[in-house]
C-alpha cells in the first residue's frame, strides 16, 4: 500500500474529512450539452463566507481541496480564494474549462503552488468540442491555456467525458494529451443532475459500447486484470463500506450546502446555518451514510461483483435507495467481465436494464 | 552568531496538514508526499525562518521529548537536509523571510 493510500485509510478509519470538493460557482461561460447545472446565481457564498469555510475546513483536518464549478474563473475573487486556501496550506486542485486562463493567470497559478489543473477536452476536433461546449473557439482557447500552464511547469490533466457525439475520439484526445505533455483521464459515465433529473443520461454512450472501452488496454491498463471475473466476496468485502463519501470526503455547493459527495445529492446541512464540523460529525444523514456496510445492501450483498464493483451509493440514492444497486455500475460490472449481476438475475435479465433511452435527445450541430 | 547556525523556513510550494499527530506534507512541484512523526512535526511547525535550528531543537524537541540534545540536533540536521533536498524546507545560515504563497 502506498503512503498516500495508508494516509487515506487512516483518515477513513478516523472519520477525518481529508478531501473536500468545493464548487465555488455554478455560473459558466460554456453551455455543455451534458451539463447538469442551473447556471444562474442563487446566492453564492461571498468571499468572506468562502474564507470562513476554508478556515473551518483546515481546522477539521481537510488536506486536499478541489475547486470546481461551473467555471471557477467566473468568480472575480477566485485567485483571492486560492491564495487564501494556499496560505492555509491546503493541497489545491482546480477543475476548469481553462478558456479564461491567459499567460499571466498561468504564472499566478504556478506562484500559488496549485497542485494540478484538470481541464475538460471533449474532442481533438475543434468543431466537435465547440459543438459540445456551445462556445465558439473554446477548443482553441482551451488548448492555448494548456500550453501556457505547461510553460509554467504545472501539472495538467485532460478529462475526456465520453458521450455519443465524441465516443470515437478518445484515442486522438489521448494523443493530443501526450503531445501537450499532460495526463489524460477518461470518463465514460454521464451522471444525472443533482436534482435527480435523468434526461442528460440520454447523452451517455450506450452500454453495448462499453466493452470496446473496457477492453482497450490503452484506456484501462492491464486488460486481463481489469476484465477478470469477480472473485467470490470475502467476509472483509461484506464488512466493507462503499467509498469515501461521508467517511473522509464530502462536497460543498456554491450555496453552502454540504453533501456526502458531488454525486450524492443527500442534503446534510448548510454551513450558513451550522458549523462544518457539526454537520460532518452529527448530521443524521452523514451518520447514516457512514453506517452502511456491503452486507446491509439490499441486492448487492448477494452479488458476486460486490467486492470489485464500483457501485456508487450516490447514483443508487438517485435511483431510489442508497442501499440499492446502481444501474450504471451494474452495466460497468457486466460489460467489463461478462458475468451477470445480482440486479440482473433478480429481474431475470440477460443484460443490464437500461432505465433511460440511450438515444441522443438534444441534437448537437457539428458544422461540416 | 555561531558559524554553524542554521535557519529553516517552509517552502511556499508545499501543502501540509496534521492528521492524528502526524504531519502530512506534499510538494506541489513534484507531488512528493511525506508524513512526519511527532518530533519532525514539531521542527517543521517551528520553521519560521528566524529561529535557529539549534534553538528549535532545544525548545521544541528536547523540551517536550526525552532526547539527548546533541543527538537531537544531529538528527534534526539530517532531517532538515532531507526535506530541503525535496524542496520542502529552505535552509540558510542567514535568517530567512517566510515564504507565503
Ligand atoms: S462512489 Fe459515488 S458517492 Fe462514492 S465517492 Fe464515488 S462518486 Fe462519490
Ligand atoms: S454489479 Fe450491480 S448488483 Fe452487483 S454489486 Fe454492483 S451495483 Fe450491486
Amino acid at each position: 500500500m502506498s503512503l498516500m493510500s495508508e494516509v487515506g485509510q487512516k483518515a477513513f478509519n478516523l472519520g477525518v474529512p481529508i478531501a473536500v470538493h468545493m464548487d465555488v460557482t455554478y455560473r459558466c461561460n460554456e453551455r455543455c450539452v451534458h451539463c447538469y447545472l442551473d447556471h444562474d446565481d442563487h446566492g453564492e457564498l461571498t468571499t468572506a463566507e468562502v474564507k470562513d469555510v476554508l478556515d473551518q475546513l483546515a481546522e477539521a483536518g481537510v488536506f486536499f481541496i478541489t475547486f470546481s464549478g461551473g467555471e471557477v474563473f467566473m468568480r472575480r475573487d477566485f485567485f483571492e480564494i486560492v491564495e487564501y486556501a494556499r496560505r492555509l496550506m491546503f493541497n489545491v486542485k482546480i477543475k476548469t474549462n481553462a478558456v479564461m486562463i491567459h499567460e499571466d493567470d498561468a504564472r499566478r497559478i504556478r506562484e500559488l503552488g496549485v497542485d494540478t489543473i484538470q481541464i475538460s477536452v471533449y474532442s481533438h476536433r475543434p468543431e466537435v468540442h465547440d459543438a459540445i461546449t456551445k462556445l465558439p473557439h473554446s477548443f482553441e482557447r482551451t488548448i492555448k491555456a494548456i500550453r501556457f500552464l505547461r510553460e509554467q511547469g504545472l501539472r495538467v490533466t485532460i478529462a475526456n467525458v465520453l458521450m455519443t457525439a465524441n465516443s470515437f475520439d478518445h484515442s486522438e484526445v489521448q494523443k493530443l494529451a501526450a503531445e501537450l505533455g499532460v495526463q489524460y483521464t477518461l470518463d465514460p459515465t454521464i451522471t444525472p443532475m443533482m436534482d435527480g433529473d435523468t434526461s442528460v443520461l440520454s447523452l451517455r454512450i450506450p452500454g453495448e459500447e462499453l466493452p470496446e472501452i473496457f477492453h482497450n488496454p490503452a484506456l484501462v491498463g492491464n486488460q486481463d486484470e481489469f476484465c477478470a471475473p469477480p472473485k467470490p466476496p470475502s467476509e472483509e468485502d461484506l464488512e466493507g463500506y462503499s467509498c469515501s463519501a461521508g467517511h473522509s470526503f464530502c462536497y460543498i455547493s456554491p450555496y453552502g450546502d454540504v453533501f456526502p459527495c458531488v454525486q450524492f445529492p443527500l442534503p446534510t446541512g448548510n454551513i450558513r446555518h451550522q458549523k462544518f464540523l457539526d454537520i460532518w460529525n452529527f448530521s443524521p444523514e452523514m451518520k447514516e451514510v457512514r453506517s452502511i456496510q456491503a452486507k446491509d445492501l439490499t441486492v448487492c450483498s448477494s452479488c458476486s461483483h460486490v467486492g470489485s464493483c464500483t457501485r456508487c451509493p450516490g447514483l443508487a440514492y438517485m435511483e431510489g435507495s442508497m442501499r440499492g444497486p446502481s444501474t450504471a455500475d451494474c452495466e460497468k460490472s457486466f460489460y467489463r467481465t461478462g458475468v451477470p449481476t445480482a440486479n440482473m438475475l433478480q429481474q431475470g435479465l440477460s443484460k443490464p436494464r437500461t432505465t433511460i433511452p440511450l438515444i441522443q435527445i438534444r441534437s448537437i450541430a457539428v458544422p461540416a | 552568531m555561531p558559524e554553524n547556525c542554521i535557519y529553516i523556513t517552509r517552502s511556499s510550494a508545499i501543502a501540509a496538514r496534521a492528521l492524528a499527530g502526524e504531519m502530512m506534507v506534499m510538494n506541489s512541484v513534484d507531488s512528493t508526499f511525506f508524513t512526519l512523526n511527532e518530533v519532525a512535526t514539531a521542527i517543521f511547525q517551528a520553521a519560521d525562518g528566524h529561529t535557529p535550528l539549534r534553538e528549535i531543537v532545544r525548545d521544541r524537541v528536547c523540551g517536550q521529548f526525552d532526547i539527548d540534545p546533541e543527538q537531537a540536533l544531529a538528527d534534526a540536521e539530517q532531517f532538515v537536509a532531507e526535506l530541503s533536498s525535496h524542496g520542502i524546507l529552505l535552509v540558510s545560515n542567514q535568517p530567512l523571510a517566510s515564504e507565503a504563497p
